[in-house]
């Protein structure tokens, strides 16, 4: 069973999704933007509203890269691992990044700072290496740059 | 005095914020009456921030401008580039959908009528949807997303389906590596794509639209969103648009981080709220899409198209081009290059041309090994096929496609093996796992390209023939697609797959 500020919460992103057609997506982005992650308990409660199982909510969840079932780190940062990025030395890039954290992609440091995701393109393919801050995009990423980027997050 | 900086997340990324508000706190140091315009990119990325002065004689550049270079530039000290219209780069490109990328205010409604924007529109309201979707049909107008289907003929489909309800759906789930163009025109120009699915809707009889936004592009949501809004609230969109009577109305929903998505089924499916898994056609999303209603579904750049045919005429823009490519296509150069950026020119240039001249060869000075032309999908292109023209069936023709015209260069650094890899590592992460071939013969691609890594030749025949399953046996172009860039690797450059073998011995 929920609690009652879940409910009251989740009640609040039902009702503003109310009116669209295939919500699921947007309720759980709206959910993440709550929580940061999609909480268990809240499966069920939109099961229950859009009158599908919670299966069916699970394998949503489950299927894109976007939504976590834990919460993250205090800062996520996203290193573009794609082809453009690529030919501008972001494999180099990558491996510098998970040795500093000492953690695989999607990991966590354990002062629960950072969280590392790859990303396949941020659509920063002529200034590359990209990157992503919080939803801030960075490029030309270099070493140093990497390096005051990890800093200022906390690694 | 109008200073323009832009707001495109390529210049953010590189600074263009800090040098805005450098401006601003500088100009106010100073007492100087100045106007910042955050406006899109020219597309010159290796220029950003590319701040622009007006004067008399026209707009004045500079870049890249460095917060530290800010004082100089209020001194009118700081060296120019000169007027941006007369830089080669600028001068040497066909602007008709980007016609007014980087030039207006993206989310100034006035700056885009004073630029030609709402003439497509207005021209549609007074033609009829089988008008529309004719002039849309002999501009020779294909789908920019990668297919390069006829936009006109699959309108005709939607528009000959009878349904209480149709829909216009935007794919703006630009995954492809090297590809930029969406996003720069949704960042830049967001009223023309606006604009552009409005006419689709009239033309089709479609009343609600969606744009599919990947999420990992939040600049370009948060511009579309507001570009929405204000569309409404100037009688663009809503129940009668431009007074016209017909209505029309639209929604940015934002995607979750999944490749596949940008496949149109999967889209849809998505949409939906459902897992992006891909659905097997017939039934085409023409006759069954959203919600099982007949859709249409566009790329970005298709639809932000249409206005400019629409307002210029279809044989305007038909002129351009070479054989069955007609009009012109933006081209995303990006990789190491020396001079990256959108490129938007008319169908037919030699690709040679493009990385050699435009580009002006690699960052790093070393000589060019691969281009990968059409996103991760795509082939990879030796120089021996550098005169190929930029154009549909002639790449096709080299076993390549042009894909949303993205073109990633590589310097003789790159180790292809380690490419191929990546393109099968890549289909295993992203496949949504409906087609057996594409979501295990991915994962032992990685595992057979290891091998003939550390020396096994004899898997090279098992990587060609699990290839052609691949090809065979997939319902979408990610599985179907993903043997391009590994063949063309394997193919063109064998000594990179073969050397390994003589190290190990």
């Amino acid at each position: 069973m929920s609690d009652v500020q879940t409910i009251e919460i989740m009640q609040g992103i039902l009702a503003r999704h109310a009116k669209q057609e295939g919500p699921l997506l947007p309720i759980l982005h709206s959910v993440q933007a709550e929580y940061g992650f999609i909480p268990a308990e809240v499966v069920q409660i939109i099961a229950d509203h859009l009158n599908i199982t919670r299966a069916e909510v699970h394998g949503v969840i489950s299927f894109y890269h976007d939504f976590r079932d834990a919460p993250a780190g205090k800062h996520i940062i996203k290193i573009c691992r794609a082809e453009a990025c690529q030919s501008v030395g972001a494999n180099a890039l990558s491996d510098r990044a998970l040795e500093k954290l000492g953690v695989e992609w999607g990991g966590t440091t354990t002062n629960g700072a950072i969280t590392i995701e790859a990303v396949y393109c941020l659509g920063l393919c002529a200034c590359g290496p990209a990157a992503m801050v919080d939803g801030k995009v960075v490029g030309r990423v270099d070493g140093a740059k990497l390096d005051k980027l990890l800093a200022e997050a906390g690694a | 005095m109008k200073i323009y900086v832009p707001l495109d997340s390529a210049a953010k990324a590189v600074g263009a914020d800090d040098v805005a508000s450098a401006i601003l706190s500088e100009a106010k140091s100073r007492g100087l009456d100045i106007e910042v315009i955050r406006n899109g990119t020219r597309g010159m990325i290796w220029l950003e921030p590319l701040v622009e002065i007006e004067t008399e004689n026209g707009r004045i550049g500079y870049g890249a401008v460095d917060v530290a270079d800010v004082p100089a530039l209020l001194d009118g000290k700081l060296v120019s580039l000169g007027l941006v219209e007369e830089l080669d780069w600028m001068k040497g490109q066909t602007r008709l959908t980007f016609q007014r990328c980087g030039i207006i205010d993206p989310l100034s409604l006035t700056d885009y009528e004073a630029h030609g924007g709402l003439t497509g529109l207005r021209n549609a309201i007074a033609m009829t949807p089988a008008g529309i979707v004719e002039d849309v049909t002999s501009s020779g107008l294909r789908g920019r997303g990668g297919a390069g289907f006829p936009t006109g003929i699959k309108w005709n489909t939607v528009l000959g389906a009878q349904a209480d309800q149709k829909y216009i759906v935007c794919n703006a789930d630009e995954g492809d590596s090297g590809t930029f163009a969406d996003r720069m025109i949704m960042e830049g120009d967001p009223f023309t794509l606006i604009e552009g699915m409005i006419i689709a809707g009239l033309a089709v009889e479609a009343t609600q639209g969606y744009v599919y936004l990947r999420s990992e592009y939040p600049d370009a949501i948060d511009i579309m969103e507001k570009a929405v809004v204000l569309a409404r609230g100037a009688g663009m969109l809503g129940a009668d648009v431009l007074g016209s009577g017909r209505s029309f109305d639209m929604e940015i929903r934002v995607g979750a981080g999944a490749y596949v998505c940008g496949e149109e089924t999967s889209l849809l499916n998505s949409l939906e709220g459902k897992r992006g898994v891909v659905r097997a056609k017939p039934p085409l999303p023409a006759l069954e899409g959203f919600l099982g209603k007949p859709t249409v579904v566009n790329n970005v750049i298709s639809l932000a198209t249409v206005p400019v045919v629409m307002e210029k005429g279809a044989a305007h823009y038909a002129d351009f081009g070479l054989g069955r490519s007609k009009g012109t296509m933006p081209i995303q150069i990006a990789g190491n290059v020396k001079f990256g950026g959108l490129y938007e020119t008319a169908f037919g240039l030699p690709l040679g041309d493009l990385i050699d001249k435009v580009a002006g060869g690699t960052l790093s000075g070393a000589p060019v090994k691969a281009v990968q032309v059409g996103g991760p999908l795509g082939a990879y292109m030796p120089r021996s096929k550098f005169d190929t023209p930029f154009a549909y069936e002639e790449f096709d023709g080299q076993g390549g496609l042009i894909g949303h015209a993205g073109v990633v260069v590589f310097d003789d650094s790159t180790d292809m093996l380690g490419m191929a890899r990546f393109a099968m590592e890549f289909c295993a992460v992203e496949s949504c796992g409906k087609c057996t071939p594409c979501r295990i013969g991915a994962v032992r691609g990685v595992e057979t390209i290891d091998r003939i890594g550390k020396g096994d030749t004899d898997a090279i025949e098992l990587l060609e023939d699990l290839c052609e399953t691949m090809k065979d046996g997939s319902l979408c172009a990610l599985g179907g697609f993903t043997p391009f860039p590994v063949m063309s690797a394997l193919q063109n450059f064998p000594d990179d797959f073969a050397t390994k073998k003589e190290a190990a011995e």
